[in-house]
């Protein structure tokens, strides 16, 4: 009875956090019953995760973005115009991949650290610089495919980065052995992180949840994860935008929570006026916060282009904004210093279930549009609302 | 039998457990110049607030009789309406309006339902005349100086037919010239029948204008003094602010040799640019090691901006003058330059500028000294711990877990965790602005006690505060400021209430 009381007050307080798992999950297991069975399928999911990754990529960016109060409209086109330099690197210039996708890269910090420089710098609000950027970029792809129109990829290394899956070493059961053991790993790395966070807590005399409700909360994620796993394992295997993805949340999950750089960043979105007379450089954050923005862009053009396996004209339209509305369904506060990687992924999860799900219902563009929106309204409500039961 | 147009009776009013105004009692005669005087936080605004309705009718107790009836205000525009103007020290105009938008906003000359622009620049002219002002109305109000922005909403409240007008501390923004002319103009409005409240911390301009002063001191009317009887003299009214006893509550430390100079200013200058006016002028200054010096001043001298001034020049104003630190000629960039050279500053405005609220104490305590916790940009979160933890117990922060969130905090709770914050960063010079402000007696204690401890263990410090009891209790010298300049530099042995008090109302 304890527990369930325990249980209790521990999503009551931590609602906010947990609100978009639990939207997820019943989101999902809405369109399961609704499609059949159709819905939870390894196929289904695995495609799935790979239709988000474009838009997660940028979410994460758009998120810390979000968090230094300002905003960023024009990563779509800037992902889909060096999506199109990428194809004419390799297609027209015959470069390596290996060499492209660096370059590239490149390519969007510098295009980030002249947003970057306009906000910072000049003092030109994000709004305004980034709609113009919006425009350039939109030109820019215009003129990079004028001659040639649709650039079709024809470089298997780079395409296999949006559509292919990593190597299985060999079959278990007709499961992939490195998938399952990557899949593995993922959740023994996790219940070490768990079980030492615990145990730091507990020897700096925090508050911890009681030790069975611990071991719940483990079991519950690692099956999770076990979960998905299986399911992909099933069907292909981890495929390379999925192992993208993951690092990339990795690394700015480590870079916001662990170092320097990532609590000054929160600490500027938080209150820039404390955060500059606490000697912090709120111009030089916000340059870096546009310029890991610029290359996240990059990486989802690269995502995209190799996706379709070829760079089109009307490449990145109304990227900006899913990825900006699943940051906010991701929980990221409109006033700033809020917000969190996991919450952006799972944000842009949540909008690409939506999304698949209606489609495999042959639901009509038309309501989807409008579902997707009402999700949106619902989940700044919910934070909203949230905040102000905490005050 | 005197012809009041405005009596406050019994006036009360209370924010969450601390009295404002206690019983106060506040009448106006018609055509006579009124001033209200009182140190800082005395309740002077309140007081004015309560009169426009800006705190409604049921949100204090007394009774408010205007023009012989008693007065229910539930809104600004209810105390508008009967002929009660307000003007704040904050001027309310449109900065990007003309002058004739402005004096006719909200109140416009409709026709129908139209606007008849025509009517309204061919009334502001009037206005204009009135205040004495020879602008076109079609002049942009930011292309205005302060001083006629300040006549512009002046005229703004004739427009509507003002019987009081009050003004809050109307001149501390002003020039000399620009001053002398308000006070003539208000003279000029007294004869045409208007009354008028004048808030003001300058005494001179309450000896040249008033016919009556009401001192207010602690939320309480102390007196009101008559000009015709000859009451109205600058001892007399600095006695009746000041006469407070000052309590015992400041720890006592032992005098002790002080050391060199830590900080020396010269010729000192800030510009604002925003401002257009100088917010320090020509001040000359020294700390010594071991030293608290305190700069005492009524709002709006200029102490913060010289503070933050010093400290890397945080607000970007135009400098001229030298800053020495330790015996070496420095110039600061950044602030991160002047916390890097040993220099910290507690803002006066915690929650606005000094904490982040949404996290909790630890990383607020960290923030200002991640390296020390970082050898490789990763931060120690139990290297972290510890230092917050020992913060939490020499500072007696009250919470039960260090994750709480700042913003959860209480008042003085929310100062020391500002006050480990900066201690954590090992600053030579700690500069404290109203270091207690808003905070229970208990707080102020600790505070006081940590300042001691400090100074024994070789920190200087600059303590800027409003409360004289504090200044006199803890500095070993004092600055007294007054429009960005240091008017007189007393020793602790020297300084007293009326000293200070004087040298602030110059």
């Amino acid at each position: 009875m304890n527990y369930i009381n325990e249980l209790k007050g521990l999503l009551k307080t931590n609602i906010r956090d947990y609100g978009m798992y639990i939207a997820l999950i019943v989101i999902m297991i809405t369109f399961q019953f609704l499609t059949n069975g159709l819905f939870m399928s390894s196929r289904n999911i695995s495609n799935l995760l790979d239709s988000a990754g474009y838009i997660a990529v940028l979410a994460v960016g758009v998120m810390l973005v979000i968090v230094i109060r300002h905003i960023d409209l024009s990563i779509g086109f800037l992902a889909g115009f060096l999506g199109a330099i990428a194809a004419i690197l390799l297609m027209q210039y015959g470069l390596p991949v290996y060499i492209v996708i660096p370059i590239i890269l490149v390519l969007g910090i510098c295009a980030g650290g002249i947003t970057g420089f306009l906000v910072a710098k000049v003092g030109i609000p994000a709004f305004v610089a980034t709609l113009a950027g919006w425009l350039i970029y939109r030109g820019a792809i215009l003129l990079a495919t004028e001659k040639t129109g649709t650039i079709i990829v024809d470089n298997d290394a780079f395409n296999a980065i949006g559509n292919g899956y990593i190597p299985s070493i060999a079959e278990v059961g007709g499961l992939h052995l490195l998938s399952l053991i990557i899949g593995a790993l993922g959740i023994i790395f996790y219940i070490y992180s768990a079980i030492s966070n615990r145990k730091n807590k507990i020897k700096y005399e925090f508050e911890v949840v009681s030790k069975p409700i611990f071991v719940l909360q483990l079991l519950f994620v690692s099956a999770i994860m076990a979960y998905i796993t299986w399911l992909l394992a099933g069907y292909n295997g981890f495929s390379w935008t999925v192992i993208i993805i993951l690092l990339v949340v990795f690394v700015y999950h480590f870079i916001t929570t662990k170092t320097v750089v990532g609590r000054h960043i929160y600490a500027v979105g938080s209150n820039p006026e404390a955060a500059h007379l606490t000697g912090i450089n709120v111009s030089k954050i916000t340059f870096l916060v546009f310029g890991s923005m610029g290359m996240l862009s990059a990486l989802s053009g690269i995502l995209f282009t190799a996706r379709l396996q070829s760079a089109t004209t009307t490449a990145g339209t109304l990227f900006e904004l899913d990825a900006i509305a699943a940051a906010f369904v991701g929980g990221v506060s409109a006033a700033g210093g809020v917000g969190k990687v996991t919450g952006a992924v799972i944000g842009a999860i949540v909008m690409a279930t939506l999304t698949n799900g209606m489609n495999l219902m042959g639901v009509g563009i038309a309501p989807q549009y409008m579902i997707r929106g009402g999700v949106l309204a619902l989940a700044v409500i919910f934070d909203v609302m949230t905040r102000k039961q905490k005050a | 039998m005197s012809d009041y147009i405005l009596e406050m009776n019994q006036i009360s009013k209370e924010f969450t457990g601390v009295k404002a105004l206690s019983n106060v009692n506040f009448k106006v005669e018609r055509g006579e110049i009124h001033f209200l005087v009182g140190e800082n936080g005395a309740g002077k605004s309140t007081l004015m607030k309560v009169l426009s309705g800006v705190y409604p009718y049921g949100a204090y107790s007394g009774d408010i009789v205007f023009n012989g009836e008693v007065q229910q205000f539930n809104k600004i525009s209810d105390s508008v309406d009967v002929g009660i103007a307000i003007i704040y020290q904050e001027l309310a105009l449109f900065p990007d309006l003309s002058v004739y938008e402005n004096i006719f906003a909200g109140n416009e000359i409709q026709n129908k339902g139209k606007i008849d622009w025509n009517k309204a620049i061919v009334d502001a002219k009037v206005m204009l005349n009135k205040v004495g002002l020879k602008v076109n109305p079609e002049t942009l109000i930011k292309d205005l100086g302060v001083g006629k922005q300040q006549l512009i909403e002046i005229a703004k409240a004739l427009s509507k037919e003002v019987k009081l007008l009050i003004l809050d501390e109307p001149t501390a923004a002003l020039n000399e010239d620009d001053s002398e002319n308000l006070l003539q103009l208000l003279l000029e409005l007294k004869k045409q029948g208007i009354t008028s409240i004048m808030i003001s911390h300058k005494l001179k301009e309450v000896i040249a204008i008033a016919d009556k002063a009401t001192v207010i001191r602690d939320g309480e009317t102390i007196c009101t003094l008559n000009s015709s009887k000859g009451e109205i003299t600058e001892a007399n009214i600095i006695r009746n602010m000041v006469g407070r006893e000052i309590e015992d509550i400041y720890p006592k430390r032992p005098k002790k040799q002080l050391g060199e100079n830590v900080l020396e200013l010269t010729n000192w200058t800030a510009y604002d640019p925003k401002l257009g006016r100088n917010v320090a002028a020509n001040v000359n200054m020294h700390v010594k090691q071991g030293e608290i010096v305190g700069i005492a001043g009524l709002m709006g001298s200029g102490r913060t901006e010289l503070a933050l001034s010093i400290f890397g020049n945080a607000k970007n104003y135009k400098i001229q003058g030298d800053l020495m630190l330790e015996g070496q000629l420095t110039k600061f960039k950044h602030t991160s330059d002047a916390i890097k050279a040993g220099i910290a500053y507690v803002t006066e405005d915690r929650k606005g500028d000094g904490l982040f609220l949404l996290q909790d104490i630890k990383s607020n305590i960290s923030i200002g000294n991640l390296k020390e916790l970082s050898a490789t940009g990763v931060v120690d979160e139990n290297k972290e711990i510890v230092i917050a933890q020992g913060y939490r117990e020499s500072l007696g922060i009250k919470t039960p877990t260090l994750l709480q969130l700042v913003g959860n905090l209480s008042g003085g709770n929310q100062q020391k965790v500002s006050l480990g914050k900066w201690l954590f960063v090992g600053p030579k010079l700690l500069i404290l602005d109203e270091p207690t402000r808003g905070i229970d007696v208990g707080a102020k204690f600790e505070i006081y006690s940590v300042m001691n401890e400090l100074i024994n263990k070789g920190m200087s410090i600059i303590m800027i505060s409003s409360e004289l009891g504090e200044v006199l209790g803890m500095s070993d010298r004092v600055y007294v400021m007054a429009e960005g300049e240091i008017k007189g530099e007393l020793s602790s042995e020297e300084a007293n209430q009326e000293k200070i008090m004087q040298l602030a109302t110059q």
